[in-house]
């Protein structure tokens, strides 16, 4: 499936662009996130520490063992700081 | 209900006033404003806003949505700006308005909570001392559970 992936505030700075297009087969996000880190250092970088990365899968929040199926958008970004 | 994602700076009393006025059964109105504070010991350039467009909307909404559904609201208002801001600009505003002040208040005070750590915002300071994304704090984490 074609997924249309978007990266906000630092971990867009890390990984060096606020969306890609991605082919992949994950069935879930943390599949897609192990796939995301072997690319290359800068996505291992990003994603070094789960703790700190929220997940939105066609723009609700959700986590790492949500199904992607069906997912046309996958955003990652930090814990947010509205207000 | 009102949403409004936006660049430009508002006008507080202007809005304030706007959400009061037209109904005979609201006894109660409650507003709160959020501005851009300096770090301590740093000089701040400005604060740059980032969000997401179209969850933005979409948590605001929903936000807004499960107070009406939770307290008795005549109506209620959310204005959050992006882009970059100084010190001592509004960020953004939220309003509530029932017949009596509890409604008001409790509704203010949880739309405030989940803004906080549920509405796609990330902040970043610039400053005389470098950058810094401001980091969520667990105690805004940890207010979701009063509600």
């Amino acid at each position: 499936m074609n997924l249309e992936i978007l990266y906000f505030a630092w971990l867009r700075e890390r990984i060096g662009h606020p969306k890609e297009s991605v082919e992949t087969d994950a069935e879930t996000v943390g599949a897609l996130i192990r796939e995301l880190r072997a690319r290359e250092d800068r996505y291992a970088l990003a994603f070094s520490d789960l703790d700190a990365v929220r997940v939105a899968v066609d723009q609700e929040l959700c986590d790492l063992d949500t199904p992607l199926e069906g997912a046309r958008e996958v955003a990652f970004f930090p814990p947010m700081t509205g207000g | 209900m009102h949403i409004r994602v936006q660049q430009n700076a508002f006008d507080y009393g202007e809005e304030c006033a706007r959400f009061a006025a037209g109904r005979t059964d609201t006894g109660a109105v409650v507003t709160f404003c959020g501005i851009v504070r300096a770090p301590e010991n740093a000089v701040l350039y400005r604060m740059e806003i980032e969000h997401y467009p179209g969850m933005t909307e979409r948590a605001l909404a929903q936000i807004a949505q499960s107070a009406i559904q939770r307290w008795d609201l005549h109506d209620c208002l959310i204005i959050h700006r992006y882009g970059p801001l100084t010190a001592g600009a509004q960020i953004m505003m939220v309003a509530t308005a029932s017949r009596h002040r509890a409604d008001a208040f409790a509704a203010a005070d949880f739309l405030m909570d989940y803004l906080k750590s549920r509405a796609p915002f990330w902040k970043k300071e610039i400053t005389d001392q470098g950058t810094n994304w401001v980091a969520a704090k667990d105690t805004d984490e940890a207010a979701l559970k009063r509600w």
